[in-house]
């Protein structure tokens, strides 16, 4: 130690003068390596990170600007625990009369999804298409095109990330059979109820049929279906989540029951 | 050899230079993660999670 800081020293120890085209070159695949090497972990910081932090805030404020949406969630334990009404018995309507609203455009975000196995202050938006770049990695939950709406008879198909971008279905494998997935739009809820689950390849398209993996074949029941990658962090394959519509109800007779029982086990 | 010259091609004393850096450093982070990095992930399917051409 002591004698590196010597002047005669450290002009020994000091490298032959940096003249040579060789050692040029070195110095800069160096640099570049340098360079390479704080890239990949930027981007690891940006991926694993930052789409989080930007996507939460996007999302979170989409909800709040929908002056109709349920957004209780959003404030659940900052001390305001004022009674919320539930939607009583006789308001909750069969399937078959579900009303279904018009597609929206790309883009839209025309519903609000909670799911209480995910916790009492799960909100997340739900809007029209499923393109990475303007819906998923911006807003969250994406519905697919030409899918039924919800409360429709046929398959009300949703996707969005599990991990990176806000996740909203970072927790998609916890889901049991029987879990509620709430549906909220404009003029009503929709309480889906979790049927089943199944890992497939991305090209597994007839998951989101009306008749979910059975293409082609008429609609016989309203069903849901969300979609997200799977193993987490990767793109290899599918996590698929079915459910099926239990009940329906317009909005303003309180809020379905199944939002303040998050479930235990 | 890139350091270097980045450095001398700044100018003013050392303090100076030295925000500059910053500034330089983190407009390029800023643009990597706000353009950049998007671009690469849709591109190459990195976290892709629907069913389809995905």
């Amino acid at each position: 130690m002591e004698t590196l800081a010597g002047p005669d020293a450290t002009s020994s120890a000091a490298p032959a003068p940096a003249s040579g085209r060789g050692h040029r070159v070195l110095a800069l695949v160096g640099e570049l390596m340098i360079i390479a090497g704080a890239l990949l972990g930027l981007y690891v910081v940006w991926q694993l990170f930052y789409t989080d932090v930007e996507a939460n805030n996007t999302q979170k404020q989409v909800v709040e600007e929908l002056d109709w949406a349920y957004t209780a969630p959003i404030t659940a334990g900052s001390g305001s625990s004022d009674e919320q009404a539930t939607i009583p018995n006789e308001l909750k309507l069969g399937p078959d009369t579900a009303p279904v609203m018009a597609e929206p455009k790309n883009g839209t975000t025309f519903a609000t999804f909670y799911v209480p196995r995910w916790g009492a202050d799960y909100v997340k938006p739900i809007s029209e298409g499923v393109d990475r770049h303007t819906i998923l990695d911006r807003l969250g939950i994406g519905h697919y095109p030409h899918t039924g709406m919800p409360g429709e008879k046929g398959n009300f198909a949703i996707s969005a990330h599990r991990t990176t971008y806000g996740k909203p279905f970072n927790r998609i494998a916890e889901l049991k059979s029987g879990d509620s997935l709430v549906v909220q739009t404009e003029e009503a809820w929709y309480v889906y109820k979790v049927t089943s689950h199944d890992i497939v390849r991305p090209t597994q398209v007839e998951v989101i049929a009306p008749v979910p993996n059975d293409p082609g074949a008429e609609p016989d029941n309203h069903y849901i279906t969300l979609t997200s990658c799977h193993p987490m962090y990767s793109a290899a394959e599918r996590f698929v989540v079915w459910g099926e519509l239990e009940y329906w109800s317009p909005v303003g007779n309180g809020i379905p029951e199944e939002l303040l029982e998050v479930p235990e086990s | 050899m890139i350091f270097p010259a980045v450095w001398n091609a700044l100018p003013g004393p050392r303090w100076v230079r030295a925000i500059l850096l910053t500034a330089l450093l983190a407009a390029a982070v800023w643009t990597l993660f706000e353009y950049v990095f998007p671009w690469v992930s849709v591109t190459f399917g990195i976290q892709d999670q629907s069913v389809g051409d995905g």
